[in-house]
Order: structure tokens, then C-alpha cells, then sequence
């Protein structure tokens, strides 16, 4: 088809043309970024957290005098465990994506004091007693778990970080910490008085919350063994199968209150947890997706809108054409192409403003860089609306009969 | 005059139903959708204390040794225990609060509810008067209540319901932590938002039970709750203790006139100086006084994805706009013919530019009235999401009359190209045509 008189006619009207451009390009420009916010956090949702998530529940002790820490834990600790249905049962200081963070910093070199930005990583230190790779279902990738004398020299004193020098890091953790190498063997610092050599790697286990951090140093997590003798360590994690879960977490929570009805007891599923970590990241990105919709909608309504009018305005230059010889298909093409020019404008000038934009919310809000893909995605859609949106009209234009031409109105 | 152009504008949208439809539901899905994020954002960025955030400020130095140290650099957000008390001693302000959270265990004296735990505030006296706290009950405990660790706690207005079914507390033992303290006052409803004073823990919708005298607090040996910044050998142990390099408490000060805050500027940064002379800190004096709604900028406290979500709103109202632009031109050039007619018969061109501005009005006043019932649904919604200012999120008079007021401007905003457009046509051609 030839496109200049398509041209030249859209010269003519100049404001409408503009205004459908501009439409287009907008709506390009808050669908892509839209659409990779949605993205980013389904990403955030679906990171891999490598434990057993389906039969894991955690029980909360608070309120317990912290002097009788060493006695409370062990009995505890087997109370649990004689639970009918319970397969494993370990204390921990905290727990993953349950947004009670307890974070320190390692470095590869020793003798470094302090914490600055670039000499130490941040990690998620979860602190652990013997059977913890079992309660939570830990996936070994490489050397092992902690031999039960790691377990029984692990402890804090009047320090944040425990006495021994055994350590079960993250397979990310290893791989930022020691990029081409193996982390087996190797010893992470902190400060001048802590060191600790790593004996296994787990795949990645997520962090309490984010800390500040990005979603790659989300599964930095570091695990110590600890001897049942602090009161740091007031979460239980019990272990029992996907269908016994809420009767043994009942259970496990009326067991912990009557043995020490001073505390306050509770209990929840690690589902729970996970599910009230992510609401909010869930709820905006469902808003986005809203957002995404009715924009479509509102888009496809105005193209049909000035379409309709374009149609209607032109009926006599319609019928005339016929009546010279164009066919039906002529006419209808006339206004696809007409649409798929003017798509074409907006989709351009819409991929400015989206990577305009993109730039902005990259400055200041957390945003990563879209990736080039959007783009061509992005413009295939908005051809694709424009077209379907243009299909009705377009339809209802080549119906005009050429006798049009010979009336007067 | 304006009631006949009333009347043609509704005349003329009833000829064409679907496209005033069209445009009635544009202006209202995107005047729905700003007002719902607006209203939101209006509400978190609100003031807490609006009668006297000017004059309270937030008190920032610098204690860090010189590792790491940048020219221009903010000192950390708290204040340790020890210029916390030098400073709270030194009494230079018009009155001054050392603060920090906290979390305790209450055992009520009732069976029949559990022991459960409250989130506290630890503060020293000014706290009360110097943040206007209104009390149902009793009175704030006093400065010499803090010198002698007193024993005493003040209840919030919910607390009170919960543990004494709301009935006067005051003179009554409550069990603290394991410690029974007397409690000498319970406060009205005071719900500050964001809660402006310790922005480390939930901003929005926070509430704090109970209120101890910080002396009290430390020698009790109550757990604090809030965020904790150490720096040098500090962060070793686990007990907040009063020696530790560790910045955890805030500091509140009133200061009544610019000239005082000034003066408290001049202060702190002479303390700066003497603590560096006497070794203690090793940074040049870095002090920094905010006032509340400063503070709140500073710490960005309306969450990014509300400002996101405000952003993308915006956007989406443009488009709706444009997208009403386009509507409008199609059907007030579809009326040229009439236009031309009565241009021909001896209307101004300035009266036809009237007569379509007042029915893109009619539009707009359609579509604030839908907007609002979307905004309502929107923040309908917005209050059943899990973020903690979800229920704050309502509609008050001012965000009504801003909804009719912008979605009146935008549609007449969006009807002055096309009525222009539809006004400058030259009669004599249009009608040769027909």
C-alpha cells in the first residue's frame, strides 16, 4: 500500500494525529515500567529459598528470664521433640522473611576493625543448635553441617557473635565472598577477635528482611552452631509433615505455655510468615497489574473514539473512492496502515519516555535497569491494541456504499 | 445566561450517549485513581503535631572516631546514653526529652487475660508537657521522679481500656517486666502520625502502652527495642550499656524562637568542641537541629511506594486527559455544521468558546462525581491492604473539594484546544459545503 497520501492526509489534521500519538506513547511509557515493576517484585516473591517451607512451623518463647537460658532450652528443646508427628526440632535466634532481622558484617581479610562500606559484607547470622539443617530442611551443596562439639563450643557471652570457628554459609554469600574459588576451607573475619572457617555450603537461604540491601544480597545468610545455652535462641523450629503442621504447631504451643506459664507463647507457620512478609510487595504488584489493565482499556476506548470520528468525518471521500474503484479491503487497509502509522509515531516517542522515565525512578526509587527487551515487547503490544482498537471502525468504513458519494449530505 | 448554556451542554451530551460515556468515565477512572493515591500520600506526609512542629527540633551530633570519616556527612539519627545525659543535664532549650523504645512484658492482674507484651516508651519527664500529651487520668511523673528512678508508669488511652476496662488506673500497681510499678497517670487518645519522635520502628499507626521514666528503665534493666548504631569497639555487648560507643536514645528540644534555636545551634556545636578537646569525640563538630517536619523529609518517611504509586497515578490521569482531549475534538467538530449555522445567525465566536467550555464542564463535574465514587472504592481497597497506614487512608473534606476542583479543571483544560479548534472554523466555507 502507498503510504503518502496516508501521510499528507494526516498532515491535514495535524491536533488529532498529535493527540493520538501522544496517547500512545504515554500509555507505552506506563506499560513498560509498569510491567517491569511487576516484574521486579514477582521476582522479589519467587527468590529460591532452599528450605522446606511446607512442613515447617515456629514457635516463639518470650518473657523467659534470660539467666535460666540454659536449662529452659534442652528442656524445651525435648519437650518438642516428644510431640507426636514432630521429625525434627532446633533453636534459632531468627527466623527467615519473618522481618526481625540480626545482621553483622564479614571480610575475607583479617585484621580489619572497622565497618566501612567496602571492607565488610553484610550478612543475615542466623545462629543455630544441633539439628537445625533437619528442622529446616537445608539443601547441602558442598563439605558438611556442624559436628555436635561445633554445637557444644557455640556461645555468646557478651557478644553478638559466638565463640567457635565453624561456619555454613550460602551459596551466593560464597560466591560474592570468594567469586572463582572454592569457599570450602576459607576463613571469614570480623573484626579482630572473631574468626570462623567455613565447613559447608548451603543453597541460598533468604535473609529476615532485606536490611537496606538489594534482592542480590537477599540470600546472604550465614549459619553458627550454638550449644542450647542463650537466650538469644527463643524460636523454636519444628519439623513435622505438610499435613500434620497445624495440629502439631497447636500442640507444640500448649506444651511450651504449660511448662512455663510466665511466658508468652507463640506459634506460626512458616507459610504465614512468608505470606505476611510479601503482602505488601503482593498487593502493589496486583495494583499494578490494575493499573496496566485499565490503562489498555483506556487507550483502546480513545483510539476507537477518534477512529469513529475519522470514519464518519470522511464517509463522502469513502464513498467516492469506492465509487472510482477501490475495493472494500482498499478501505479497510487504508485505516489499518493509517493506525499502524500513527502506533508507529507513538510507540517511538514512547520509548523515549520510557526510558526517560525508567532513568527517573532509577534515581530515586529503588529501580533496577529495565533490560532492552521491554522495548521491542512493549511497542509489539501497543501495534497490537492499536490495530484492534481500529478494527471496528475501520470494519464499519468499508461497508460505506459508493452511492454516498452521489447524495449531497 | 449560564443556565441556558447549562442546558444546551446537557442537550448535546444526551444526542451522543457512548461518547459521553466514554469521556464521563475517563476523567472519573483517572480522577479516581489520583485522588486515591493522593489522599494517601496527603495523609502520611501530614503533621503530627501541626501547632508545634516549627518550634521542636530533633537534635543530631557527631561522637564518631575519625575512621571513615567524609567531609559532609550526616551524624548518625540517635545520641548515646552519655551526651544523651549531658546534654538532657545541660537544660540549655526551652524544654528537652531523652527518649528511646522499648519492650515489656505485662502481667495484668486479671486471670483472665495472658501476660503479653507492650511496646514502652523510656523517657525522661519533658516528654509530656513538651509534646503537648493530652491526659484523661492523673499527670505526667516529674523530673524528681526521674532523679530518684521512681517506680512509677504511665498507661495510653488503649492500655487502659484493656487492662482496667478503661475505669481511672491512677494509684493502681501494674507488673512491669516483673517489677510492680505504681501508675500515676493514663493518657487520652493520642495517636501521632507518623510517630515522628522515633521513626525506627513502625512510622505509621505505631502505638506505644506504656511510658517509664528512662532512669527507671535502665536501672529495672528493661529491653530496648529500636534500632542501634555503634561505631569504634562498640556493638560487642548485647545489654545497652550507659558506656558503650553506641548511639540509641533520641533527643527532642523545644526551642521557641528562631533566636533560641540559634543559640542551641552555637551550643551544641561548643559541646562538639569540648567533648573533642576532652577525647571523647575525634570528628570535627558536626550538629545538625530539625524540626519536625524536616526530620520527617529528612528520613523519607512516606514510604517509596507510595510516592511511586502518586507518580504512576499522575501519569495515568495525563493519559486519561489526552485521551478526553481526543473525545471532545471528535464531537465538537462533528458539530461544525450546527456551529456554523449559528455562527451564520449571529452568535460571537466568543459565546460558541462559552457554550463548549461549559459542556466540557458538565463533563468534568460528571466525572468528579464518578471519580469520587472510585476514590472511595479505591481507598476502600487501600484500607484492606496489609501496609500499616492502610486504615488511615480516608477521604477528608479538603481531598473532596480538591477531587471536583481538578477533575472541573482537567476537563476543561482538556475542552479548550477542541472548542478552539471547533470555534475557528470560517462559516461561510462549512456551510458551502453542506
Amino acid at each position: 500500500m502507498n503510504i503518502r497520501p496516508i501521510l499528507s492526509t494526516l498532515r491535514k489534521h495535524r491536533i488529532p494525529t498529535a493527540l493520538i500519538v501522544l496517547e500512545i506513547a504515554l500509555a507505552c511509557a506506563v506499560l513498560c515500567n509498569a510491567i517491569f515493576m511487576i516484574g521486579q517484585r514477582l521476582e522479589a516473591i519467587h527468590q529460591p529459598n532452599a528450605i522446606d517451607e511446607a512442613g515447617l512451623s515456629i514457635v516463639t518463647v518470650r518473657g523467659l528470664n534470660p539467666k535460666n537460658a540454659a536449662d529452659d532450652l534442652p528442656r524445651n528443646l525435648a519437650a518438642l521433640r516428644h510431640l507426636p508427628g514432630v521429625k525434627a526440632v532446633a533453636a534459632i535466634n531468627v527466623v527467615p522473611l519473618s522481618n526481625d532481622g540480626w545482621n553483622t558484617g564479614f571480610t575475607t581479610q583479617s585484621g580489619v576493625r572497622e565497618f566501612s562500606d567496602d571492607s565488610y559484607v553484610n550478612v543475615a547470622e542466623y545462629l543455630v543448635t544441633a539439628d537445625a539443617d533437619k528442622a529446616l530442611g537445608l539443601k547441602l551443596l558442598r563439605g558438611r553441617f556442624f559436628h555436635s562439639e561445633e554445637y557444644a563450643a557455640g556461645t555468646l557471652g557478651k557478644s553478638f557473635m559466638p565463640t567457635g570457628h565453624a561456619i555454613v554459609i550460602t551459596q551466593s554469600f560464597a560466591r560474592r565472598m570468594w567469586p572463582d574459588q572454592d569457599a570450602l576451607g576459607k576463613v571469614l573475619y570480623m573484626g579482630d577477635k572473631y574468626s570462623y572457617t567455613v565447613v559447608g555450603v548451603v543453597a541460598d537461604v533468604l535473609r529476615p528482611d532485606r536490611n537496606g540491601g538489594g534482592l542480590a544480597s537477599f540470600s546472604y545468610s550465614v549459619f553458627l552452631p550454638m550449644a542450647p545455652v542463650e537466650a538469644a535462641l527463643n524460636k523454636y523450629l519444628v519439623r513435622s509433615a505438610p499435613q500434620d503442621r497445624a495440629r502439631v504447631l497447636r500442640e507444640a504451643v500448649s506444651t511450651l505455655e504449660k511448662i512455663s506459664p510466665e511466658a508468652v507463647v507463640n506459634g506460626k507457620t512458616f507459610s504465614d510468615i512468608r505470606n505476611a512478609y510479601f503482602a505488601d510487595t503482593r498487593s502493589m504488584a496486583w495494583m499494578l497489574v490494575l493499573v496496566c489493565v485499565v490503562m489498555v482499556a483506556v487507550t483502546a476506548f480513545g483510539i476507537v473514539g477518534l477512529s469513529s470520528f475519522w470514519v464518519g468525518q470522511r464517509r463522502r471521500q469513502i464513498g467516492i473512492r469506492r465509487a472510482v474503484g477501490a475495493t472494500r479491503a482498499d478501505i479497510l487497509h487504508y485505516f489499518q496502515t493509517e493506525n499502524f502509522l500513527i502506533s508507529s509515531f507513538g510507540v517511538v516517542l514512547g520509548m523515549l519516555l520510557a526510558y526517560g522515565a525508567n532513568l527517573y525512578l532509577m534515581q530515586h526509587y529503588e529501580m533496577a535497569r529495565m533490560p532492552w527487551t521491554f522495548f521491542p515487547v512493549g511497542a509489539v503490544t501497543l501495534w497490537l491494541i492499536g490495530q484492534l482498537s481500529v478494527l471496528g471502525p475501520a470494519l464499519r468504513a468499508s461497508h460505506v456504499p459508493p452511492v454516498v458519494a452521489t447524495r449531497s449530505v | 445566561m449560564l443556565a441556558y448554556y447549562f442546558q444546551l451542554a446537557i442537550h448535546s451530551l444526551k444526542r451522543n450517549k457512548v461518547l459521553t460515556a466514554l469521556m464521563v468515565l475517563a476523567i472519573a477512572v483517572g480522577i479516581g485513581a489520583s485522588m486515591t493515591t493522593l489522599t494517601v500520600l496527603h495523609v502520611l506526609s501530614g503533621n503530627p503535631i501541626p501547632e508545634k512542629s516549627a518550634r521542636l527540633y530533633r537534635v543530631q551530633i557527631d561522637p564518631r572516631g575519625s575512621f571513615g570519616f567524609r567531609p559532609g556527612m550526616e551524624p548518625p539519627n540517635q545520641v548515646s546514653w552519655i551526651d544523651g545525659m549531658n546534654l538532657l543535664h545541660a537544660a540549655r532549650a526551652d524544654r528537652q526529652a531523652l527518649m528511646t523504645g522499648g519492650l515489656v512484658a505485662v502481667q495484668p492482674a486479671q486471670s483472665m487475660l495472658d501476660a503479653f507484651f507492650a511496646p514502652a516508651r523510656y523517657t525522661s519527664a519533658g516528654f509530656f508537657p513538651m509534646f503537648d500529651v493530652p491526659f484523661r487520668y492523673g499527670h505526667p511523673w516529674n523530673a524528681a521522679d526521674d532523679q530518684a528512678s521512681a517506680r512509677v508508669v504511665v498507661l495510653s488511652h488503649a492500655l487502659n481500656e484493656k487492662l482496667f476496662g478503661g475505669r481511672n488506673s491512677v494509684g493502681r500497681m501494674l507488673d512491669v517486666g516483673g517489677h510492680a510499678l505504681r501508675v500515676v497517670g493514663v493518657l487520652g487518645d493520642w495517636r501521632p502520625n507518623p510517630l515522628f519522635y522515633d521513626l525506627t520502628r513502625n512510622s505509621y499507626n505505631a502505638t506505644e502502652g506504656i511510658y517509664v521514666p528512662l532512669s527507671t528503665s535502665q536501672v529495672l534493666g528493661f529491653a530496648h527495642d529500636g534500632s542501634t548504631d555503634c561505631w569504634g569497639n562498640g556493638g560487642g555487648s548485647k545489654r545497652m550499656d550507659p558506656a558503650a560507643p553506641c548511639a540509641w536514645l533520641q533527643f527532642w528540644v523545644q526551642l521557641d524562637t528562631p533566636a533560641s534555636a540559634a543559640a542551641y545551634r552555637r551550643f551544641l556545636v561548643h559541646y562538639s568542641q569540648q567533648q573533642k578537646a576532652l577525647g571523647r569525640f575525634q570528628r570535627p563538630p558536626n550538629v545538625r537541629l530539625r524540626n519536625v517536619m524536616q526530620w520527617l523529609d529528612y528520613n523519607q518517611v512516606v514510604p517509596a511506594n507510595v510516592r511511586l504509586q502518586t507518580w504512576l497515578a499522575f501519569g495515568f490521569l495525563f493519559v486519561c486527559l489526552v485521551n478526553t482531549v481526543g473525545l471532545m475534538l471528535a464531537k465538537f467538530m462533528r458539530r461544525q455544521g450546527e456551529l456554523s449555522v449559528r455562527r451564520a445567525m449571529g452568535a460571537s465566536r466568543r459565546t460558541l468558546f462559552a457554550q463548549l467550555l461549559v459542556e466540557s464542564g458538565v463533563v468534568g463535574l460528571a466525572g468528579g462525581a464518578g471519580g469520587l465514587v472510585i476514590a472511595l472504592l479505591g481507598l476502600w481497597l487501600v484500607r484492606h491492604r496489609p501496609a500499616a497506614y492502610a486504615s488511615l487512608a480516608h477521604l477528608d473534606g479538603a481531598m473532596l473539594m480538591i477531587t471536583f476542583l481538578l477533575a472541573i479543571c482537567a476537563s476543561l483544560l482538556a475542552g479548550v484546544l477542541p472548542a478552539w479548534r471547533a470555534c475557528s472554523i470560517t462559516p461561510a466555507s462549512m456551510l458551502k459545503s453542506q
